[in-house]
């Protein structure tokens, strides 16, 4: 029978229809994939959503919705937490009277990222809740929890999800969970909770983990916790995903799901592990849970070492299960994406590899630099390294190798995180100066076409304010700063680079063409803006 | 027995893998089953390997279609067999880009509706089903010209 409420949504998708139900003040992040479509679809949904320039500034835009007793969603990729993570670690402690819940999309495998950093890990160090939902049902359910949290307790929660539950398409009920309405936003001053000046930090501080304590009696007695009770013989401790993955690979098998991985309900952990004969912890990436469980005295297995690594899935678990640590079978690689044909960083990059530079780059479409039949990238750290790491070499290079070195940057990578790069440029400059080449297209390509600071249109494509690059460079104090369009000249670009190159200057290039799977929505963009 | 049905579908970005998973996803969650679908975005409009799982059945747990395990691998590229080869079950069929003229499209970009109108002969699904959902998941400017791919699909296996 068809369920006229059910609906077949991504775990995005669901978190945006439950920031929409709850009647969320403001949806805020930065794109990064798994995370990106959540505000995209809040915006479709008629949502508060907004793009900010970066992680850090979007968490702080979260908290002050939150201390006005908002309701605010924050989100971004894993890596993206690692750029909050100065305002995370102190909003914890924090009195926060509306609800602030940050969702972090991990990418176990990375499908597309730097790393496969295990963002559990943020939650326990910074002393905060966190909710780890397996489908789109409970992405769905566990964002109006992670609200109804934060109002009880005042204290930021971490929504955890991983690209296979961000991603994938399940069936959803949006019925059947419902919140007390969202409150008025009003200031009411409360300067030891929120002012975090030494004095009120260390009270702060004791009252988070008096908190976390409170929150952990409430995961024992009714948290989010679910028992399926099976065969003696085998039990399964497990979260997210791969709880998924578990009941298919061992139907016969007792699980403890976890809902809330931190504060863990220990106790009830201590209850199902005596009633199994023999427990094992799947979980993907860190051995986090097992670490945790086995601290507090538990006894219960590891996956072998070998399966910390990328996703899990059903074969994998059943290898885990069965203490498999045969080599596996190497996938049959595919094909490897590609600048696209007449993309605007094919001329860039062949300029840079008939020069023979050394390249600093930086996360973005201009990544595929790397790869045939360019290879002219050379390093490639986290948003905004590019240029800093480029400084660097320079400084430490003989002369002649220095002067090879350039920065490559995106447009909405320098809004993110390129601007400080300048001003260490601008303060210590190398003796042989710096080249940086920003490459704008006028969008946030790589994740699929999002607007920010730089052009000038909202999340909705509507326009706003607008930083103009050129300005902003100049005004910082780099003295050369060219506009160039790279495709109506390719040899004149080059030889510009050279130029720029041999100078002991400090030169700023940017290349300005429309991304080509963008031009057309921008020009429509542009026409009804007018 | 939760007998669970498994299709793969792969090509390259651009080709309207998720598109054609979209369909088979919408028209067995029309059809009351439940449903799990899964894939990598991301790097899929840089023109790379896409592939994309779906699974119905009575209960789904898992949203990826475990190696080896796959009923229907349905590939829009030539190239990509081999690289998916390793999801289909020994059993399983492969409907390939090969088995249907592209030339009688009348146009190409619709040969991911064309290969499920090809996987269609195998699938409990009406034809009812398969439009209403084909018209759902497209704007309706491309509704005919999907249609008719979707026949000419399910033709050519009549014909082989």
């Amino acid at each position: 029978m068809e369920n006229k409420m059910a609906q077949l949504l991504s775990g995005d998708e669901t978190v945006a229809a439950a920031a929409l139900d709850a009647g969320i003040t403001l949806g805020t992040g930065y794109p990064g994939t798994p995370s990106t479509e959540v505000l995209e679809e809040l915006e479709r949904l008629g949502g508060p959503a907004q793009w900010a320039p970066n992680e850090k500034v979007a968490l702080e835009v979260g908290i002050g919705t939150a201390l006005a007793g908002g309701r605010a969603l924050v989100t971004m990729k894993h890596v993206g937490l690692n750029v909050a993570a100065d305002p995370l670690f102190t909003v914890a402690y924090m009195d926060v009277p509306g609800a602030l819940v940050i969702l972090s999309a991990d990418d176990p495998g990375m499908a597309s990222s730097q790393n496969e950093q295990d963002n559990r890990r943020y939650a326990v160090a910074a002393g905060i809740p966190m909710l780890e939902p397996s489908d789109s049902q409970e992405a769905y359910e566990f964002t109006l929890r992670a609200i109804e949290i934060a109002e009880c307790w005042h204290v930021p929660v971490l929504l955890r999800m991983t690209t296979r539950v961000c991603h994938s398409k399940t069936i959803m009920n949006r019925a059947g969970v419902s919140l007390p309405s969202p409150r008025v936003p009003e200031y009411v001053r409360n300067v030891s909770g929120r002012v975090m000046i030494p004095a009120y930090a260390r009270q702060a501080h004791r009252k988070l983990r008096e908190k976390i304590a409170k929150i952990a009696q409430w995961n024992e007695n009714s948290g989010p916790t679910q028992l399926i009770s099976r065969s003696p013989s085998l039990g399964i401790i497990t979260s997210g995903i791969s709880y998924q993955h578990v009941r298919e690979a061992a139907p016969e098998a007792s699980v403890l799901k976890l809902g809330m991985t931190n504060p863990l309900p220990v106790e009830a952990i201590r209850r199902f592990v005596g009633t199994v004969e023999r427990c094992i912890v799947v979980e993907e990436g860190d051995p986090y849970l097992f670490e945790s469980i086995s601290a507090a005295g538990i006894k219960v297995e590891d996956k072998p070492s070998m399966y910390r690594f990328g996703e899990l899935n059903v074969k994998r678990v059943q290898r885990i299960l069965s203490g498999d640590c045969s080599a596996e079978a190497a996938p049959v690689p595919g094909k490897p994406p590609a600048l696209c044909p007449g993309c605007p960083h094919r001329i860039v990059f062949t300029a840079l590899k008939n020069l023979n530079c050394i390249v600093s780059g930086d996360i973005g479409c201009y990544g595929l630099g790397v790869l045939s039949p360019f290879e002219a990238v050379d390093t490639s750290v986290c948003m905004g390294a590019s240029i800093g790491v480029g400084l660097g070499l320079r400084h430490a290079l003989p002369e002649a190798d220095a002067k090879r070195v350039v920065s490559v940057i995106g447009d909405s990578t320098f809004i993110h995180s390129g601007m400080t790069g300048i001003a260490e440029m601008v303060y210590n400059p190398p003796p042989t100066g710096h080249v940086v080449l920003l490459l704008d297209n006028g969008t946030t390509a790589m994740t699929g076409m999002q607007e920010h600071p730089g052009t000038g249109r909202s999340l909705d494509h509507h326009k706003t304010g607008k930083v103009v690059l050129e300005d902003l460079i100049k005004a910082m104090g780099v003295r050369n700063v060219h506009i160039v369009d790279a495709t109506l000249d390719p040899s004149g670009y080059e030889a510009l680079v050279k130029k720029s190159l041999e100078k002991p200057e400090l030169s700023v290039i940017i290349n300005r063409r429309a991304c080509l799977l963008a031009a057309k929505s921008i020009k429509e963009y542009e026409t009804c803006n007018e | 027995m939760n007998k669970i049905t498994n299709i793969v579908i792969a090509g390259l970005g651009g080709q309207g893998v998720l598109k054609a998973s979209d369909i088979i996803a919408d028209l067995a969650f029309g059809a009351g089953l439940d449903v799990k679908k899964s894939e990598i975005h991301g790097m899929s409009q840089r023109g790379g390997s896409v592939s994309s799982d779906v699974r119905f059945g009575d209960h789904v747990f898992s949203p990826m279609v475990p190696d080896g395990e796959a009923d229907f691998l349905v590939v829009l590229a030539a190239d990509q067999v081999e690289v998916n080869a390793a999801a289909l079950s020994p059993t399983g069929v492969l409907i390939n880009v090969s088995q249907v003229d592209e030339n009688k499209l009348r146009n190409k970009k619709s040969i991911n509706v064309a290969l499920l109108g090809t996987l269609s002969r195998h699938l409990k699904f009406t034809d009812e089903e398969w439009i209403a959902a084909i018209k759902r998941n497209l704007p309706e400017t491309l509704h005919a010209v999907n249609i008719e791919a979707f026949f000419a699909g399910k033709a050519e296996v009549a014909a082989s």
